[in-house]
């Protein structure tokens, strides 16, 4: 998936027709056409606001990205100056950069697949074990997923301390394995798998919750069908269970790659404030080079490239949202 | 619990197994929170045991004492508070009136709306942090709350209407439209009959948008100043050059958790609820 797919209509594989579940209210909706300014009128304070806060800096975002813009600009003392595609091809150009995109996007296709497999498994599980320890689970999975990211961040921090962490004190009375004083951000990637495991954690109770939510609504009697068909378990959830979730793990992923795409505070607060180049990801790197290196319009560069990365990742899901939103 | 009822008929015999794998997912998803309320509690120089023990070793305030010391806590916790309360007040009233516009009325441009309402949650905040912080300085709103106001309310707004939009669109369309039969206009069908069964979902959004205001944490840093710092940014006063003081760390970390967490606790069935309402339609 890259940039260019932003250009060119997505292509979406015709919708699977809807498992056979009756929709009585379809599109119904006349009566309005007489009254057209009252929904702009409800509207106008939501889209002034996202239009001001919102559009203008997106706006200045894109100018940004084709002026000089550094200290001087930014207290006046020069004015900002258009250099066209300047900015652009110097990032392009910069090998830096395309190693920054390509940890980013390995590093959200992990997170998004890990929380993906493991959040449905679990969902499954939950269906499966007692009434009381589904309860449990269910109590410390909101918990989990309530944790501001900073502090959940900061108590990951502490878990793998190198010289204090619980985990190498554990991990080390395996037999074999000697982890005291193990500095696990010595290294980009292994650092990063923490980080992912950070994400992980508090992205899952999110999808299990939802998915939990989903699975109560597929209809009991399908599945005793199938299984009366002959289907294992393994052929219920392939042919009943998993369309019927569809349009929920749809959603799911689209905002799972949003929000693993757009990590930030996590290796920030991981890395003290000053992620090492092995640890940037487009988000750290596109601020790094704003406020760090003090070039606006590059950082501005960086932050619009993510941004069309990301609608081309996401323009795909988009219709199944907008699905959702025809349908009442 | 129905599932339950269907599986135990056949696999009596499993279910020990399932519930050992169960066990297994609740000690390993709760323990960061375990050992960060452990750590906090603990005496500061067991925290730092080379070999420390996993059961709670003493129950001790001191590592409390001196995350409030370390640096003022309830002038941070005041002003994340003004910001999140402002933020929720503003944006639940406007989400609203957009939500029932785009969910209750066919009008030319609604599908456009749509699409950019979704599509601005799509930008990530941290690529608007440069554009914002020149904007916020052009206004001289740079430091102040209102600046930060303003900016969290276009983060939590798209949120906001879509999740409200699905607990609108769950309410039969069928009760309003008996209620204007009955003689209500359309302001008293939806006052009377919308939304005190729109109440649930209004209060979870309402927290969970608070929630989203409460924890934000790039923003914060980076449009206000020291001495007006918000409370997830307190918690990085507690790494110096140093090092980092990690049990009064974890007494802060527990502090600024605990209330979101039980916030949390009271609404996330709904707010689940609403999120996925919309979907399984579809």
């Amino acid at each position: 998936m890259s940039a260019a797919d932003t250009t060119t209509p997505a292509k979406v594989p015709p919708p699977r027709p809807a498992p056979q579940r009756a929709l009585p209210d379809g599109p119904r909706r006349g009566r309005t056409a007489n009254g057209a300014p009252v929904p702009w009128l409800l509207l106008a304070p939501c889209l002034l606001i996202l239009v001001l806060v919102m559009g203008y800096p997106l706006v200045r975002l894109v100018t940004l990205s084709f002026q000089k813009f550094g200290q001087s600009q930014l207290w006046g003392f020069q004015p900002a100056e258009s250099v066209g595609f300047d900015n652009f091809s110097t990032v392009l150009g910069d090998g830096e950069f395309w190693a920054v995109v390509l940890r980013t996007i390995v590093f959200a296709a992990g997170c998004v697949i890990f929380t993906m497999v493991v959040g449905m498994l679990i969902a499954l599980l939950l269906q499966r074990v007692s009434g009381w320890l589904k309860t449990l689970i269910n109590i410390v999975l909101v918990a989990s997923w309530g944790m501001p990211v900073i502090v959940a961040t900061t108590v990951f921090k502490w878990l793998f301390d190198s010289d204090y962490g619980i985990l190498n004190a554990l991990l080390s009375k395996l037999p074999g394995v000697e982890l005291i004083g193990h500095n696990w951000f010595a290294s980009g990637p292994q650092g990063l798998a923490v980080i992912m495991l950070l994400v992980v954690w508090g992205a899952v109770p999110f999808v299990v919750i939802t998915l939990s939510a989903g699975l109560t609504q597929v209809p009991q009697e399908l599945e005793e069908a199938a299984r009366l068909d002959g289907a294992n378990g393994w052929g219920v959830f392939r042919h009943v269970t998993l369309p019927i979730l569809k349009p929920i793990i749809v959603m799911l992923t689209t905002l799972s790659v949003i929000w693993d795409m757009g990590v930030f505070p996590q290796v920030f607060v991981m890395r003290n404030g000053h992620p090492e180049q092995e640890f940037q990801l487009l988000q750290t790197y596109s601020y790094d080079r704003a406020f760090v290196v003090n070039d606006y319009a590059q950082g501005s560069a960086i932050a619009l490239l993510t941004v069309l990365l990301l609608l081309g990742v996401v323009a795909v899901y988009m219709r199944q949202m907008l699905k959702i939103g025809e349908v009442e | 619990m129905s599932a339950i009822a269907t599986g135990g008929r056949r696999r009596g015999t499993s279910r020990l197994g399932w519930n050992l794998l169960g066990l297994l997912v609740f000690v390993t998803a709760g323990f960061p929170v375990y050992w960060m309320v452990d750590t906090a509690f603990k005496p500061a120089k067991d925290a730092i045991d080379p070999d420390p023990s996993l059961l709670p070793t003493g129950l001790t305030l001191d590592n409390f004492h001196r995350a409030l010391d370390i640096a003022d806590f309830w002038g941070p916790v005041g002003r994340s508070l003004i910001v999140s309360l402002s933020v929720v007040a503003i944006g639940i009233v406007v989400g609203l009136l957009a939500a029932l516009a785009i969910s209750r009325f066919a009008f030319r441009g609604r599908k456009i709306v749509i699409v950019g309402i979704l599509a601005v949650q799509m930008v990530p905040a941290v690529s608007m942090i440069i554009p914002v912080f020149l904007l916020l300085n052009d206004l001289g709103q740079y430091d102040k709350l209102t600046g930060l106001i303003i900016t969290y309310l276009t983060f939590i707004l798209p949120f906001t209407v879509w999740t409200l939009r699905g607990f609108v669109v769950n309410i039969p369309r069928e009760l309003e439209e008996a209620a204007m039969v009955d003689g209500c206009s359309r302001t008293g069908a939806f006052l009377r009959v919308v939304f005190p069964l729109l109440a649930p979902g209004l209060v979870a959004t309402s927290v969970y948008g608070f929630i989203q205001a409460w924890n934000e944490y790039l923003y914060a840093l980076m449009l206000m100043s020291q001495e007006n710092q918000t409370a997830t940014v307190w918690l990085g006063n507690f790494t110096t050059k140093h090092g980092t003081e990690y049990a009064p760390m974890m007494a802060g970390s527990t502090m600024m958790a605990v209330p979101i967490v039980v916030l949390f606790l009271l609404v996330q069935r709904k707010m689940a609820a609403g999120l996925t309402a919309g979907a399984v339609k579809g």
